[in-house]
C-alpha cells in the first residue's frame, strides 16, 4: 500500500432545527431549515456547495423508501453528486466521515452533510421488533436489546444502581442550556428520575430517549476553505469508523472490539496519549442512562469498571468536571435518530469554534465526537480541534 | 423562482375554514414468503423433532444457534450441524415492562433472556417463564419448554418458553465463555 496523504479538513458551518415533534414541518422543510442554518453559519449559498451527503436511520422507521431521492429539491442537491449513508444509529456520524473524505481526498472543495428523522411519524420500536421465521418474538424494541448488556455492566462493574440516574439527570439539567434540545424539564428532580416507572429493567422511562423530529447539517471545507471563513472553524484530527458482527461466541457486548479499536485508531491519528486529560468536551451517544460509564470505558476515558466513579464524581458534568460529557443534554435530550450521531460530531465542532452558547466548555481546544449503532456494532468517532492539526 | 417565496394556495369556498389536515394514519402489511435455505431449513425441521441444530464454525469450532449458514466471526460455510441441548443458562436478560406489539398474550412483566443452550457458542433469545421476574438471575440454568407434541411445526415457536431447573448457577465467570 502506498503512502496516504489526508488533506485538511474544516468544519466552517452548522446548522440544527430545534429538535421536538412537530406536524407542522415535512421531512423536506426539517432538512431544508438545518441546511440553510449551516449555509448562513458558513456564509455560503446552495450555489458554493459541490457534493452533498445525507444520512439517517432505516426508511422503514417512516415507511418512506429512499428519502434521498425527493430530498434532493429541498437541498440544493439537483445536478450535483448526492450520497445516502446507512449505518443504523451510528449514520449520523459515518456521514459525516464519508463527508469529510470527500474533503480528505481532494475530491471536493465544499461539501453539505446532514442528518435526519422524523420520529412523529414513524414507531421505531415497531420498526426494530420485526418477527424474525428463526427466533420467538420477545424482544421489544432497543430497550429490549440494550437491557440486558446494561445489566452485564452493572454486575461486572458493581457499580451503584442509581448510576444511570446520575447520567439522566445530568444530562437533562444540560440540556436546560441547549435552545435546541427536545426536552426541557425545568423542574425535574433526582427523585422523580428515580421515581420514573421501569420500562425494560433496569432502564427506567426517565433513562430513556425521547422521540423527536429534526435535522442537523454542517458544510466541511478543504483548508483553503477553512482559512477563508469568516467565523472560528473546527478541524478535523482524526477520524475512524469500525463494525463488527452482533452475536458471536466470546464477544463483549459491554465493550465491543470494534469500539475499542475505533477509539485506538481515532486518539492516535489525533496524536492523543492521555485521553481524559487531552480532551476538553466530549458528545458521545448515549441513548440509555448506563451507556455513559460504559463508553467512558471502552473509549479509554476511565479503567475498566471505573467509568462510573466519573459519573459519580460528576467529572462528567458541565461546569464542574474535567471531562464533560453531552452538554448538549446529549441523545438523552434530543434523538431524531438519523440526525443524532451527527449532533454529537457538530456539537463537538461547535465547542471547539467556542460557539456552543450557555453550554459552551470554556476554552475547548479539542472535542470528541462519538456515534454507534445496530447491537453495538457499528462505530463512528471523529476528534476536532481550534488549531490546525500539527 | 426563488424557492424561498411559498406559491399562492387558494382553496374552493366549500372547504374554506376546515381544518387542515396534518396527518394521516395508514397502517401497512406486509406478508411475505420466507424461504430459509439450507442450514435453516435444517432447524427448523428438526425444532419439529424437538432438536435443536446449530452450524458448526470449520475455522473456530464455534456453534451458532439457530445456523445462518456461516458463521459469524470467520464468516466461512458452516456445511456441519450438530445438535445442541435443550437446557441451558441465562447470560443476561431484560423484564419488560411495556406490551410488546403483535404479542398481546404476554403480560407485563415478562422476562426476555439470551438462554446458551449447552452445547451453543452463542445465545439466543426467548421467554423465561415458571419464575418471579425478580428472582431472575444471569447464570441460571434454564430448559426448553416445548409446546405439546400434537402442536409442534417446523417453527422456533415450538420453545415459547424456558423455566428453571433448579440446578446450581452457572458460575460467573463461565456464564460468558
Amino acid at each position: 500500500m502506498g503512502e496516504t496523504t489526508k488533506r485538511n479538513c474544516a468544519v466552517i458551518g452548522v446548522g440544527q432545527t430545534k429538535y421536538q415533534s412537530t406536524r407542522e414541518t415535512s421531512i423536506a422543510g426539517l432538512v431544508r431549515e438545518a441546511a440553510l442554518a449551516a449555509l448562513a453559519d458558513a456564509d455560503m449559498t446552495f450555489a458554493d456547495i459541490d457534493a452533498v451527503v445525507i444520512g439517517k436511520a432505516p426508511d422503514f422507521f417512516e415507511g418512506v423508501m429512499m428519502p434521498e431521492l425527493y430530498l434532493a429539491e429541498a437541498l440544493g442537491a439537483v445536478g450535483k453528486p448526492m450520497l445516502r449513508v446507512h449505518t443504523a444509529g451510528s449514520v449520523g456520524g459515518s456521514t459525516a466521515l464519508v463527508a469529510t473524505s470527500l474533503i480528505q481526498s481532494g475530491v471536493h472543495e465544499r461539501v453539505l452533510t446532514l442528518g435526519f428523522e422524523k420520529q412523529s411519524e414513524s414507531n421505531a420500536t415497531w420498526a426494530l421488533s420485526l418477527p424474525q421465521p428463526f427466533s420467538v418474538s420477545v424482544n421489544a424494541g432497543a430497550g429490549g436489546y440494550f437491557s440486558p448488556i446494561i445489566r452485564q455492566y452493572m454486575e461486572s462493574s458493581g457499580a451503584p444502581d442509581l448510576i444511570g440516574c446520575m447520567v439522566a439527570f445530568k444530562d437533562r439539567q444540560h440540556a436546560l442550556k441547549n435552545p435546541h434540545a427536545h426536552v426541557h424539564q425545568h423542574d425535574l428532580t433526582f427523585e422523580a428520575v428515580v421515581d420514573a416507572p421501569m420500562l425494560w429493567d433496569p432502564i427506567r422511562y426517565s433513562e430513556t430517549c425521547p422521540s423527536s423530529d429534526g435535522a442537523c447539517a454542517m458544510v466541511l471545507g478543504s483548508e483553503a476553505v477553512g482559512d477563508a471563513a469568516s467565523k472560528p472553524v473546527a478541524w478535523v484530527h482524526g477520524t475512524s469508523m469500525r463494525s463488527e458482527a452482533n452475536n458471536f461466541g466470546g464477544r463483549d457486548e459491554v465493550s465491543p472490539q470494534a469500539s475499542r479499536d475505533c477509539a485506538d485508531d481515532v486518539f492516535a491519528q489525533a496524536g492523543i496519549t492521555d485521553r481524559r486529560a487531552e480532551i476538553d468536551a466530549v458528545e458521545m451517544y448515549v441513548p440509555f442512562s448506563w451507556y455513559e460509564p460504559m463508553w467512558l470505558e471502552s473509549l479509554g476515558f476511565a479503567p475498566k469498571g471505573e467509568g462510573w466513579k466519573m459519573v459519580e464524581e460528576g467529572a462528567t458534568t458541565h461546569g464542574q468536571g474535567d471531562l464533560p460529557v453531552n452538554c448538549s443534554g446529549g441523545v438523552l435530550s434530543s434523538n431524531p435518530i438519523g440526525a443524532s450521531g451527527m449532533i454529537r460530531f457538530a456539537e463537538a465542532a461547535l465547542q471547539v469554534r467556542g460557539m456552543a452558547g450557555e453550554h459552551q466548555v470554556e476554552g475547548a481546544r479539542k472535542a470528541f465526537g462519538h456515534a454507534y449503532g445496530g447491537g453495538a456494532q457499528f462505530f463512528a468517532m471523529w476528534i476536532v480541534g481550534a488549531d490546525k492539526p500539527s | 423562482m426563488s424557492a424561498d417565496v411559498a406559491p399562492e394556495v387558494s382553496v374552493p369556498d366549500v372547504i374554506a375554514g376546515v381544518e387542515p389536515v396534518q396527518s394521516v394514519r395508514t397502517p401497512i402489511r406486509l406478508d411475505y414468503t420466507y424461504v430459509p435455505g439450507r442450514s435453516l431449513t435444517a432447524y427448523l425441521k428438526a425444532m419439529k423433532d424437538k432438536r435443536i441444530l446449530g452450524g458448526v464454525c470449520p475455522e473456530t469450532g464455534q456453534v451458532a444457534v439457530p445456523p445462518r449458514g456461516v458463521s459469524p466471526l470467520a464468516g466461512k460455510v458452516t456445511e456441519e450441524l450438530v445438535e445442541v441441548a435443550d437446557h441451558g443458562h441465562i447470560m443476561s436478560f431484560c423484564v419488560t415492562h411495556i406490551p410488546l406489539p403483535g404479542r398481546e398474550d404476554l403480560k407485563p412483566p415478562f422476562v426476555a433472556a439470551w438462554v446458551r443452550p449447552e452445547g451453543a457458542s452463542i445465545g439466543f433469545i426467548g421467554l423465561i417463564t415458571g419464575i418471579e421476574p425478580d428472582e431472575c438471575r444471569i447464570g441460571m440454568r434454564v430448559r426448553a419448554v416445548w409446546k405439546p407434541d400434537e402442536e409442534l411445526e417446523e417453527s422456533a415457536e415450538n420453545i415459547p418458553s424456558w423455566e428453571p431447573t433448579g440446578e446450581p448457577d452457572v458460575p460467573e465467570n463461565e456464564v460468558r465463555v
